[in-house]
């Protein structure tokens, strides 16, 4: 077909879209990863997801480049702020590696692997004519109907079924999602904000956010500082003021590996984290 | 040899054994229901089947044909061998089932006085029933299939008799030596069976011995060698005598019943039988002439030595029994005189245990002779029928032994030659000898001051045992002289062995043999009067002894030899094995398993639940798989 | 200027997405990581159908995006509910599995 239809040459508009657009997806999705705050990465993901978005919309595709930026960085990325609001994230994740030779193999693998599908790709598609889409969807000079006709008139016809399962497929999951997050409660013992706050000042023993994952919190002291995974102080809980002292601690928990986070001091098992949800799993609900 | 079918009584002779059978299981399945009139129900099958026995022993000297076959049942039948369960009736089985079922019913009257006080009186009436019937299939069985069942069934009921009072350490130590002892000679006798079955195909005796002309010389010496480790083992024969002593750890009547009279001439009997097979090997015949001799030697040597009544008695019987054996090893000549000996013996020597339990009895269980003396006063009953059967067993003229011991020197002197010579020096002075320790236990029982323990009061025992105790002194004295003169045994027996040929040219005259034994025997009685009569007798053995004493008390050292020989060498030999088995095999096993298991562990820790760890598994995977791609295009 | 360019891009950002899974613990930020790679995808997709002059490339980079959309409320969803037994969002806490 490639060889039928005309080539459509790339202009420079696009190439200085491309060149533009290009870095600051790829910083933003640097940034995503190094992010130590999980907010910061959301944004950084927004920031690709915007790029991308425009990347479809220079691609002759302007539905999906729209559908990106409503669907994906409006409601997407909403629901992932969403969740970590109530996850309780105002402080940064650790960035002490606990596996060891992860973050070397991680990098180096992710290296290869850039290098030999690019390399891969670029050798392929080197000479790759550009079709275009003018004789589908009508484009700038198109005779035919828009993006979005065509786009509806192959998802009516050809992937018809592939539609309707998407369909099942997205109320299994809505109702997937309604009864992984459901708690059954009793009719009628509903607390109040005031009950559930009260509750939880009065039998806590940590009314405030919990600290980030992979931080032992062990003591109640403010002199004492909070453990990262690998059991060294965390520079961050330093208090203001005091100097960092021993304290009694609760013993440490059995797992070397990364603890059960805050729970790590009161029980080894999933019962004793129990234990502390129901103190404090109001802030939850 | 002619067989006819039996007819009459005969045919009922399978009841002789299932009477004592059916008795043993009533007693032992019965259980304590049967606890006070059990020992009459066992006596009453025994004297039953001696009932039996002498009717139907009447009805056989009538028959013309004097061999009488019963089929039974078929016991194997499998491709090429067909072993089925007969009886054979012949004048040899009669005089056995005879002298098993007559002494064996005066044993078991004897025994309800001498168990009369012990709890498990009923379990013992059930073992004598069991060996009862089992001795009598072994002289029944008309194969050496039904002779070796039966060999098994008497060595069990040994056993479990000898281990009868299985809380004393050194009862339940003897009836295991005995069990293991006799299985070396029981290993011989069923390969006996293997060599009959490969090379001639049969194991009846018919078949077996109507044959043994087809075997060759070779294999004929073989079997008549297995044959007699399986005899030596049974009898207490050298080299497998050790086991015989120590049995006396069962009680008395088991003593006088198996290890005196009926079980332990089994491998008598089992030679005589097997006679055709001896008369076509020299060299069979031979080593059982040696045996014999050297037992002869080893039983008097190591009789004169011990101390315990009943030990001695044993020794004694070992020794008598290598007369038998001498007798048998001596070919046509021996085996009448082998088989009146044996029944000679069985009553005297039968008569002599009963006596020591009598005494045993009145002494409070006491067998050391050294405790003993001046008994002769106490125990009028027990000291004359004692006296009867110690003439009888030391061969003085007319009584029982003279007749039948007589006849086994002078077959041997006839033998000719050194050989000759040997033999019969050899027997003469274990009649020497026999005479001296028979007489060393009579003067340290009955006679000289009292030794006694205190709180003992020797008393006489009751009527019910001191009745079989007569009966058997009378057939001490007149056993022989009626076997030998009166009903001939020679005639009764020439069915089996052959007419008796009337020995023509004896190398030393009888009245010369006679002579010289009853000298011989009055020396040894007059040494054991000098050494031991005349002297007081020390309550504790001396301990310094000279060395042929300390050797003699040590039983000529056979269990040393058994020990350093055998048993050492066997640890040895376990313990290398078990070292192999443990460290060599097992470790192999072990190592790979460890090995496998170690891996495993090994690799399980790569699973380390991180699930970032798996994503980077599937990463390298990925970066796999497109290398591979690559280079599979390019 | 070719498609290329596109296509590297989409390559480079699947295995930054990739690289993202393996070095952080926070489940909801690994979600994020798992985002870019599919975006990634739907990159490569769209490319292809404007170099193949097809609209099929663009209807299965829409399809993509529902499933995705699915996946995360499911995926999130799941977040919670581990969070509210655990106390944690760590991917590395969730470790009992294991040898």
């Amino acid at each position: 077909m490639t060889d039928v239809l005309a080539a459509v040459e790339i202009g420079t508009g696009e190439a200085v879209t491309f060149w533009v657009l290009g870095p600051i997806a790829l910083a933003g999705a640097l940034g995503m990863v190094f992010a130590r705050n999980a907010v910061h990465s959301a944004l950084f993901l927004v920031n690709t997801m915007l790029a991308l978005g425009v990347f479809y919309v220079v691609q002759e595709a302007p539905f999906l480049g729209a559908v990106q930026i409503i669907v994906y960085t409006g409601a997407i990325m909403i629901l992932f702020l969403f969740v970590l609001m109530l996850v309780g994230r105002d402080s940064s994740d650790s960035v002490v590696e606990t596996l060891r030779g992860q973050r070397v193999a991680a990098t180096v693998l992710g290296v290869g692997f850039a290098g030999l599908v690019g390399a891969g790709i670029a050798r392929a598609t080197q000479d790759l004519p550009v079709a275009g889409l003018e004789a589908v969807q009508g484009g700038a000079g198109g005779a035919a109907d828009g993006n979005i006709e065509a786009i509806a008139r192959l998802l009516f016809t050809r992937y018809l079924p592939a539609f309707e399962v998407t369909s099942a497929l997205l109320i299994t999951a809505a109702v997937g999602a309604m009864v992984l997050a459901h708690i059954e409660r009793e009719p009628g013992s509903r607390q109040t904000q005031k009950e559930l706050s009260r509750a939880r000042f009065l039998t806590s023993e940590h009314p405030q956010t919990l600290p980030g994952p992979g931080i032992y919190a062990r003591a109640n002291s403010i002199a004492a500082p909070g453990r990262l995974p690998d059991g060294s102080p965390s520079e961050a809980s330093f208090a203001t003021g005091v100097e960092p002292q021993v304290v009694d601690e609760l013993p440490p928990g059995g797992h070397s590996g990364g603890g059960w986070g805050p729970g790590a001091g009161r029980g080894d098992g999933p019962d004793g984290a129990l234990g502390t949800t129901r103190g404090t799993g109001g802030e939850l609900r | 040899m002619e067989t006819v079918p039996a007819t009459g009584l005969l045919a009922a002779s399978w009841l002789l054994i299932a009477l004592p059978l059916a008795g043993a299981a009533v007693l032992l399945l019965g259980g304590k229901r049967t606890d006070r009139w059990g020992h009459l129900l066992a006596i009453g099958t025994v004297v039953a089947a001696f009932v039996l026995a002498v009717a139907s022993t009447v009805q056989l000297s009538g028959l013309t044909t004097k061999s009488v076959g019963v089929e039974l049942f078929t016991f194997i039948s499998t491709g090429q061998l067909d072993v089925t369960a007969g009886l054979l009736y012949d004048p040899l089985s009669a005089v056995f089932v005879l002298l098993i079922t007559g002494v064996g019913a005066l044993i078991h009257v004897y025994s309800v006085g001498y168990m009369a006080h012990d709890p498990a009186r009923r379990r013992f009436f059930a073992y004598l029933n069991l060996f009862v019937a089992a001795m009598l299939l072994l002289v029944l069985g008309d194969s050496f299939v039904a002779l070796y069942v039966g060999w098994e069934g008497v060595g069990l009921a040994s056993y479990l008799l000898i281990a009868f009072w299985y809380q004393r350490p050194a009862a339940a130590t003897a009836a295991k030596k005995a069990f293991v002892m006799n299985r070396v000679g029981d290993v011989g006798l069923a390969l006996a069976v293997f060599v009959m079955f490969v090379q001639l195909g049969t194991t009846s005796y018919a078949g077996v011995l109507g044959s043994v002309g087809l075997l060759a010389g070779g294999t004929v010496t073989a079997l008549g060698l297995l044959l007699l480790l399986g005899a030596c083992g049974k009898s207490g024969q050298f080299p497998l005598q050790a086991w015989l002593p120590d049995a006396m750890e069962g009680p008395t009547p088991v003593s006088a019943l198996i290890h005196a009279a009926t079980m332990v001439t089994a491998g008598v009997y089992l030679i005589a039988r097997s006679a055709p097979v001896f008369d076509a090997s020299p060299t069979a015949r031979t080593v059982v002439l040696v045996v014999g001799a050297i037992t002869i030697l080893i039983g008097a040597v190591a009789g004169c030595a011990f101390d315990d009544i009943k030990k001695v008695l044993a020794w004694s019987t070992v020794s008598q029994i290598g007369y038998m054996f001498l007798a048998v090893g001596l070919g046509p000549v021996g085996y009448v005189a082998a088989i009146a000996h044996l029944l000679t013996h069985g009553f005297f020597k039968a008569g002599l245990f009963l006596g020591a339990g009598s005494v045993m009895h009145g002494m409070g269980d006491q067998t050391d002779m050294r405790r003993f003396g001046g008994l002769a006063g106490r125990m009028k009953t027990t000291f004359v029928t004692f006296g009867l059967g110690y003439l009888a067993l030391i061969g003085f003229p007319f009584l029982s032994g003279y007749w039948t011991k007589d006849a086994i020197i002078e077959a041997a002197f006839d033998r000719g030659g050194v050989s000759g010579y040997l033999l019969g020096g050899v027997a003469v002075l274990g009649a020497g000898l026999t005479a001296f320790y028979m007489t060393r236990l009579m003067l340290m029982t009955f006679a000289g001051r009292p030794r006694w323990e205190d709180g003992v009061h020797p008393h006489e025992s009751p009527a019910v045992m001191t009745a079989p105790m007569v009966v058997l002194a009378v057939g001490s004295v007149a056993a022989g002289f009626l076997l030998v003169e009166v009903f001939p045994l020679a005639d009764w027996l020439a069915p089996v062995f052959g007419a008796p040929e009337e020995a023509t040219a004896h190398v030393v005259p009888p009245l010369a043999v006679s002579v010289l034994v009853t000298l011989v025997v009055a020396v040894g009685v007059l040494v054991a009067w000098l050494f031991v009569g005349r002297r007081e007798v020390p309550v504790v053995a001396p301990e310094r002894v000279s060395l042929p004493v300390r050797a003699a008390r040590n039983a000529l050292y056979a269990d040393t030899v058994n020990e350093t020989v055998f048993m050492r060498p066997g640890m040895w030999l376990t313990r290398a094995l078990v070292y192999v088995d443990n460290r060599g095999v097992d470790g192999l096993v072990n190592g790979i398993g460890a090995g496998l298991g170690g891996s495993s562990s090994r690799l399980g820790r790569t699973q380390t639940g991180f699930v970032r760890s798996y994503a980077l598994g599937m990463l390298g995977g990925a970066v796999l798989v497109a290398a591979a791609l690559l280079a599979v295009a390019s | 200027m070719s498609l290329t360019n596109y296509l590297v891009l989409a390559a480079v950002l699947f295995t930054i997405g990739a690289v993202g899974v393996l070095v952080r613990r926070n489940a909801i930020v690994v979600f994020m990581c798992i985002e870019l790679m599919l975006n990634s995808v739907n990159l490569t997709l769209v490319t292809f159908a404007r170099a193949t002059g097809t609209l099929d490339g663009q209807v299965i980079a829409f399809f993509v995006m529902v499933v995705a959309a699915a996946e995360v409320v499911v995926g999130l969803a799941i977040i919670m509910s581990i969070y509210r037994t655990r106390r944690s969002a760590s991917v590395d806490d969730a470790n009992l599995l294991k040898y």
